[in-house]
């Protein structure tokens, strides 16, 4: 049983990242389209994140002395909104408007727009820049909080990122945890054929990281990687590279032939969603 | 090749000045590092000041506060889109971050940091930039003539050109206490003292008459207003009464006393800035005097739409037609 450092009820993280999940394709059938394979990936990751590593109240997003969580990667906003909705930040009714006029739930994540979106996403390699200045910020404050960042593979091509990782160890920026969500895909294709990534450890390592790299599909492993991180004692920034299933939880998409949008037909939402309820009671 | 075909045979020929040259003119009254002390000034008041560099301190006068305040310096390394997402990031957290580099690196290299890390989400970040427009010998590189213009179009933020030290000192603590982004163009070094001979104070967003006369209202930005002020002079000598209208702010422009001073009668309005002829302060007033249907005689004092020379700054500016005599031999043809 795990309990929340914010309070909510207990529920296993299991349950949560599948709530994300059912929250995330909810979000794509009423819109018809949606980063629904992102989400679904990074379900898992959410629910450590947001219901065992992250420390803030759901009813004060601007909490002081919350944890800040940077959404670099805005097109994830729908896997963001699932999670906001499941830690009871955003109203669970709120859903029905994704990527509507006049929503508070746009389909790229912005600041402006929505409660616990710390920053405004999208053109990325902004995000772990924002972050180290932002951690620059709480030591200034003498602030407890950490800034987690989740970033994609993809937005390791941008050099932006690779000044951020160099700046964060040359500040020893022990209250900056990165997420990299690597799903291999990219607008054009896999990761790792668009512009090479690997040797991926070693280079976070090189850049004076305390680097772990887990399955972001297990929790398990997730949770105890988030509490490494947390707890490393050396005076550096963390990063947990997250190798993810694009799809996961919902099997016609996790084999459907892989690209940066998922296509889901009309039809197949329904269908999506009774898949993943399956896959749960198995 | 045309910095070879201008040279005289038998003038001497000037040496490429170095990167950071003072503008002063020989003689002139000056200060020492305005910006430097002013920001070191405003942070014994004001605890939430903070001042980033991407490796260029000492080019932008930061040094000043660095040594003043050595707990509130950042050395982002040359890094410019790291620079501006960083002192994003500082804002988020309540402080009030001054980002400096060079304006060619902030203009063009850091751009979509400025405009979605800062501009789009409002925040508190002050860029102040060193050899704005053509106030360096060393080449297109250096040489922003061309902020403005790529500044202007981006939503939130605020533009400021100072003309001189005491400008400089006096905006520091107004642009810290604006909410919101700006972009200050910067004069460093030993920077020229003018304004203090008019009674001036600058107040955001404010054009300020500094100078009656019947003929020819020039209405100025930046280091512009100087040259204006001392054409002005110059040109009574021969009869030629010239006004001048002081623009530091270029964003938003005060358009109100744009065009009362535009719309009295008689007058050659010209437009002068340290920047390219297109995207800066003469097309923007020139659109707010016609969309108000004020249409006086109208010409512009602006850098040529090229790459511009290497050189010597007297000589380019000479060549480019922004010295003091330049400017009055311009203002004598179009009369």
């Amino acid at each position: 049983m795990n309990i929340s450092p914010s309070g909510h009820a207990a529920l296993s993280l299991a349950q949560r990242a599948f709530n994300i999940r059912r929250h995330a394709l909810r979000m794509g059938q009423v819109q018809g389209q949606g980063y629904v394979g992102q989400a679904l990936g990074a379900a898992d990751l959410l629910a450590v994140s947001y219901f065992h590593a992250l420390r803030y109240q759901p009813q004060d997003p601007e909490w002081e002395d919350r944890d800040r969580f940077y959404l670099s990667i805005g097109h994830y906003a729908i896997a963001l909104y699932a999670a906001l909705i499941e830690a009871e930040v955003i109203p669970l009714d709120e859903l029905e408007t994704y990527g509507s006029d006049d929503s508070r739930l746009p389909m790229s994540g912005m600041a402006a727009y929505t409660p616990g979106m710390e920053i405004t996403g999208g053109s990325l390699g902004h995000g772990l820049g924002i972050a180290v200045g932002a951690c620059l910020g709480l030591k200034r404050k003498h602030s407890a909080s950490f800034v987690y960042n989740l970033l994609s593979d993809g937005e390791l091509n941008e050099g932006s990122t690779w000044e951020a990782a160099m700046s964060a160890s040359h500040w020893k920026l022990d209250n900056l945890i990165a997420i990299i969500d690597v799903n291999n895909q990219q607008a054009d294709g896999h990761s790792s054929e668009v512009l090479a990534f690997e040797p991926i450890v070693d280079r976070w390592q090189a850049f004076g990281w305390f680097t772990q790299r887990v399955d972001g599909n297990d929790i398990d492993a997730l949770v105890s990687a988030f509490d490494a991180a947390r707890n490393h004692t050396g005076a550096q920034p963390r990063v947990i590279i997250c190798d993810t299933k694009m799809g996961k939880g919902v099997d016609f998409l996790e084999t459907r032939e892989k690209t940066h949008f998922i296509r889901v037909d009309e039809n197949e939402w329904d269908l999506a969603l009774e898949n993943l309820q399956i896959g749960r009671t198995a | 090749m045309s910095a070879l075909t201008h040279n005289e045979p038998g003038k001497k020929r000037l040496t490429t000045s170095a990167m950071i040259a003072s503008i002063a003119s020989e003689g002139q009254a000056t200060r020492p590092a305005p910006f430097g002390h002013a920001l070191a000034a405003l942070a014994e008041q004001r605890a939430d000041i903070v001042g980033l560099s991407a490796d260029l301190s000492k080019y932008t006068d930061l040094h000043i506060f660095a040594k003043a305040h050595p707990e509130r310096f950042y050395q982002m390394g040359m890094a410019e889109q790291l620079l501006m997402s960083a002192a994003a990031g500082m804002a988020r957290e309540g402080f009030v971050p001054f980002a400096t580099t060079y304006a060619v690196f902030a203009s063009r290299r850091a751009y979509d940091f400025i405009c979605m890390a800062i501009a789009e989400e409002n925040l508190n970040v002050k860029i102040v930039c060193g050899l704005p427009g053509l106030t360096t010998g060393y080449g297109p590189s250096h040489q922003a003539t061309d902020d403005l213009a790529i500044f202007r179009a981006m939503p939130n933020l605020m533009i400021v050109d100072p003309c001189d030290a005491l400008e400089i000192e006096q905006a520091v603590p107004a642009i810290a206490a604006h909410q919101g982004p700006v972009y200050m163009r910067l004069l460093r070094g030993n920077v020229p003292l003018v304004l203090d001979e008019y009674g001036y104070t600058f107040e955001i967003g404010k054009a300020k008459t500094l100078r009656t006369g019947n003929d020819v209202l020039i209405i100025s930005t930046g280091l512009m207003t100087m040259r204006a002020l001392e054409a002005a002079k110059a040109l009574q000598a021969d009869g030629v009464d010239v006004a001048v209208l002081h623009v530091p702010t270029i964003k938003p422009l005060d358009e109100q006393t744009l065009l009362a001073e535009a719309r009295k009668p008689g007058r050659l309005v010209v437009t002068a800035e340290n920047h390219s002829i297109i995207g800066g302060l003469g097309e923007a007033v020139a659109t707010v005097l016609l969309r108000n249907g004020v249409t006086p005689t109208f010409r512009q004092i602006a850098l040529p739409d090229a790459f511009l020379d290497a050189g010597a700054l007297p000589t380019l500016h000479d060549r480019y037609g922004i010295s003091t005599p330049a400017v009055c031999a311009r203002i004598k043809a179009w009369l």
